[in-house]
C-alpha cells in the first residue's frame, strides 16, 4: 500500500538550474514570495470578514505552480488548480485583481462570478478550473488535440491533485492523451491529503506509475524545489513539442494548511508537518538566491510593499452591481479564443524578440 | 432543393459546415471508419481525414471535455454521443465545465453535442431516452430538437456556428422515416418555433418526433401544431401567441413527464397566458418510467397519436 509520503522520497533532476539564469532563479523566488504574501494577506482579509465563503491557499506548495508555469511559453495554454496561485502570477495576472477576486469584487478576475482561486484570465491563456476535479485534465487534453491537429508548436498543461486521480476523468484524459500522443503535460500535485483523506486511502499504487500503462513517461520530482519542477516541466515540454506525447509529472509536496480556512487539520500528524516545514519551498529558493549575491530581504520587502498597494487597490474596488447577476450566461457575440500569457523565462527571450 | 431523409439532412449540414469551415471537426465513438452507429458521418473519413473525423476512445466525458478544450483554442467541435443516453457519462463536462464557462470567465465554448434521442423501436431503457430537460435546467447550454429534414440541417449548421454549447437532440425514430425537401448549400435556421400546421380551435405544442405524432393525431381537426424547434431559448412569444389564438392547449412530450420541456411550457402558459385560456392546459407525456424494451410495453408508455387525439377531443369538449 502506498503511504503518505515523507519528504525524503523527493527527487531533484540533474542540472536542475542549468537552463535558468540568475535572473530567472530570482524571478522564481519573486513569484513564490508574491504567492505566499498574497495568500497570507488574503487570509487576514478572510478573518476580517472581507472574503466571502471560505479561503483556500497553497502555503508550502508555491514551487509547484511557479516552477511548472515558468517553463511555459506565451502561446501555451494552462488550466490552473486552486493551490497554484503562482501560475497566474507568472502569466501576468495583477495582484490587485487576484485580491479583488477573493473578495468577490467587481474588479476581481471573475468580477464576482466565481470565488476563491476559481479563475483564469482568458486573455493570458488560462482556463478557469471547476470544483469537480480533475475535469480540467480533459480540457487541457482537448487544447493539445487542437494544437496537434493544426500542426502548431504549442503545449497545454494542467495541474491536478492526488485525490482527483481516483476519478474517471483522470483515466479518460491520460488514456486519450496517450492514444493520440498529444502535447500535454499533466502535473500531479501530490500534497498527501485530499481534504482529510490521506493518499493511502486514495490509491494502492503510486499514480505516477500509471503513466507507463498509458504509454508515456511518468516522473516524480521534489515538489518543494521550484527549479526541479521547472526543469522536469521544461523537459516534458520539449518532449511534447518533439511530437513525443504527454508526460505525467508528480510533484511530491505537502499541504501545510487545512483544505480551507475553516479546517484545523487535526487529521495530519504534527511530526509530518514539522518534517515538511523544514523543507519549505520559499526558504529553499531564498537560500539559493541569497547565495547568488542577491539581497533577498530587500526583494521580499519590495514584494510586501507591492502586496500592500494591491490590497489597497482591491479594497477600493466596488462590489459587483446586482443588476448584472443574470447577464452573460450566453456569449452574444463572436467566440474569442484564449489569448497569450506572459512567459518570463529567459529561454523564451529570443522567441519573444522575433 | 433535394429530397432527403432526416438523417441525410443532418449529414449534409455537417458535411457542408466541415467543407466551409476548417475549424469544424467531429469526434465520437465509431464515427470515422464505421461512419457512426447510424451512419451520419458515412464517408466523412475519406473526405476530411482522420484529424477532423476522429474515432475516440469509449469515453463520453472525454469526448465532451476535449471538445471544450479544442473549442477554447479556436476549433468548432461537433461531438456525437452514440446514443443520447450516454451523455449521462459526459454530464459533468457539459453542465459544469461547458455550461458555466462564459458566465464565470467570459470564455465562449462553441461546441455542438449531437444526441441521437428517443424511442419507438425497442431500444430499451438505455437507448431510448429523451434527456433534453436535464440540460434545459443547466444554465449556459442551448437545447434544440428539429422535427423535419430542412430544420435538421439548418439547425445543425446554426448550432455549429453558435458561440455557445448546443445540445442537438436528433430523433432516431425520424432518421429514415421522415423525408422532405432540403435547401442546398449552407443556411442557418433561426432559433424560433415554427407553426407546423395552422388551426384555431386548439393548439398542440410539441417538438422533435412528437411534432409528427401531433400532426397525425389532429388530422381533420382545426388544430394548430406548434413545433418548438428550440427549447433553450424557448420561443415564448410563439407559445403565447398560439394560446391567444386557440385558447386551448395540449402540450406534448416524448420525454418522461416530470420537469419535462412541456412542463416548462405549461408553467409559462399558466404564468403569462392564464386569461387567454378556455380550458386546462393538458399534458401528454411518457409516464415517469424507464423506457421498456418489449413492443407492447414501450407502446404503452410512449405518447401515441391515439392518446394525443383522445386528449385533444377531451379538451375540445371541455
Amino acid at each position: 500500500m502506498a503511504a503518505t509520503t515523507r519528504p525524503a522520497r523527493a527527487a531533484r533532476p540533474a542540472d536542475a538550474s542549468g537552463h535558468l539564469t540568475d535572473a530567472d532563479r530570482t524571478r522564481l523566488l519573486e513569484f513564490m514570495l508574491l504567492m505566499r504574501g498574497i495568500e497570507e494577506r488574503a487570509m487576514g482579509l478572510y478573518r476580517q470578514g472581507k472574503v466571502p465563503g471560505s479561503f483556500y491557499d497553497g502555503y508550502g506548495q508555491e514551487a509547484v505552480s511557479a516552477g511548472a508555469a515558468y517553463a511555459m511559453a506565451a502561446r501555451d495554454r494552462l488550466c490552473i488548480l486552486h493551490r497554484d496561485l503562482a501560475a497566474h502570477l507568472v502569466r501576468g495576472v495583477e495582484s490587485a485583481r487576484i485580491l479583488g477576486q477573493y473578495m468577490g469584487r467587481d474588479g476581481g478576475v471573475s468580477g464576482g462570478r466565481d470565488g476563491n482561486v476559481h479563475f483564469g484570465d482568458r486573455h493570458r491563456g488560462c482556463v478557469s478550473m471547476v470544483s469537480m476535479l480533475p475535469d480540467m485534465m480533459l480540457v487541457a487534453t482537448g487544447m493539445a488535440m487542437a494544437f496537434k491537429l493544426r500542426g502548431e508548436d504549442r503545449v497545454a498543461l494542467t495541474w491536478f491533485g492526488d485525490g482527483s486521480t481516483s476519478r474517471g476523468d483522470c483515466h479518460e484524459a491520460m488514456n486519450w492523451a496517450g492514444v493520440q500522443r498529444l502535447p500535454v503535460i499533466f502535473v500531479l500535485e501530490n500534497n498527501q491529503y485530499a481534504y482529510s483523506t490521506p493518499t493511502e486511502a486514495q490509491f494502492a499504487v503510486p499514480p505516477v506509475r500509471r503513466a507507463e500503462a498509458y504509454g508515456f513517461p511518468g516522473v516524480s520530482v521534489d515538489g518543494n524545489d521550484a527549479e526541479a519542477v521547472f526543469e522536469v516541466t521544461r523537459q516534458a515540454r520539449e518532449r511534447a513539442l518533439a511530437g513525443e506525447g504527454p508526460t505525467l509529472i508528480e510533484c511530491v509536496t505537502m499541504r501545510m494548511h487545512g483544505h480551507a480556512a475553516h479546517d484545523d487539520m487535526r487529521y495530519v500528524p504534527p511530526d509530518l508537518l514539522a518534517e515538511w516545514e523544514r523543507r519549505d519551498p520559499v526558504a529553499l529558493q531564498k537560500d539559493r538566491v541569497r547565495a547568488l549575491g542577491v539581497d533577498v530581504e530587500a526583494l521580499a520587502a519590495g514584494v510586501a510593499e507591492r502586496i500592500e498597494a494591491a490590497t489597497r487597490e482591491a479594497l477600493a474596488m466596488p462590489m459587483p452591481d446586482p443588476s448584472g447577476a443574470t447577464a452573460g450566461v450566453f456569449c452574444e457575440g463572436e467566440a474569442e479564443p484564449l489569448g497569450d500569457g506572459e512567459a518570463p523565462w529567459s529561454g523564451f527571450a529570443p522567441e519573444a524578440a522575433r | 432543393m433535394s429530397e432527403m431523409t432526416y438523417l441525410q439532412a443532418i449529414s449534409d449540414g455537417l458535411r457542408e459546415e466541415m467543407r466551409g469551415d476548417e475549424r469544424v471537426l467531429c469526434l465520437g465513438e465509431d464515427v470515422a471508419a464505421f461512419g457512426g452507429a447510424f451512419k451520419v458521418t458515412d464517408g466523412f473519413l475519406e473526405e476530411f481525414g482522420a484529424d477532423r473525423v476522429m474515432d475516440t476512445p469509449l469515453a463520453e466525458s472525454a469526448i465532451v471535455g476535449t471538445a471544450v478544450g479544442a473549442s477554447v483554442v479556436g476549433m468548432r467541435p461537433v461531438c456525437e454521443m452514440q446514443f443520447a443516453d450516454f451523455v449521462a457519462c459526459g454530464f459533468d463536462q457539459l453542465v459544469n465545465v461547458a455550461g458555466k464557462m462564459h458566465y464565470r470567465q467570459g470564455l465562449a465554448v462553441p461546441i455542438t453535442v449531437r444526441l441521437p434521442s428517443g424511442g419507438g423501436f425497442s431500444g430499451g431503457p438505455f437507448h431510448s431516452q429523451n434527456p433534453e430537460a436535464w440540460f434545459m435546467h443547466a444554465p449556459g447550454l442551448k437545447v434544440v430538437a428539429p422535427a423535419t429534414p430542412e430544420d435538421a440541417k439548418g439547425m445543425l449548421i446554426a448550432a455549429i456556428r453558435d458561440p455557445n454549447p448546443v445540445v442537438f437532440c436528433e430523433h432516431k425514430h425520424l432518421y429514415r422515416r421522415v423525408k422532405g425537401e432540403v435547401p442546398d448549400g449552407r443556411y442557418a435556421t433561426p432559433a424560433t418555433a415554427r407553426v407546423a400546421r395552422e388551426g384555431s380551435s386548439l393548439a398542440v405544442i410539441a417538438y422533435g418526433a412528437m411534432v409528427h405524432t401531433a400532426l397525425e393525431a389532429t388530422e381533420g381537426m382545426d388544430a394548430l401544431v406548434l413545433d418548438l424547434r428550440t427549447l433553450v431559448p424557448l420561443d415564448e412569444e410563439a407559445i403565447l401567441d398560439a394560446v391567444r389564438r386557440c385558447s386551448k392547449v395540449v402540450v406534448l412530450d416524448e420525454a418522461n413527464a416530470t420537469c419535462a420541456a412541456g412542463a416548462q411550457v405549461a408553467a409559462l402558459i399558466a404564468e403569462k397566458a392564464f386569461e387567454d385560456l378556455d380550458g386546462p392546459v393538458t399534458r401528454v407525456a411518457t409516464p415517469d418510467v424507464p423506457i421498456p424494451f418489449a413492443p407492447p410495453l414501450e407502446q404503452a408508455v410512449l405518447p401515441s397519436a391515439e392518446r394525443v387525439r383522445e386528449a385533444c377531443r377531451e379538451l375540445l369538449d371541455y
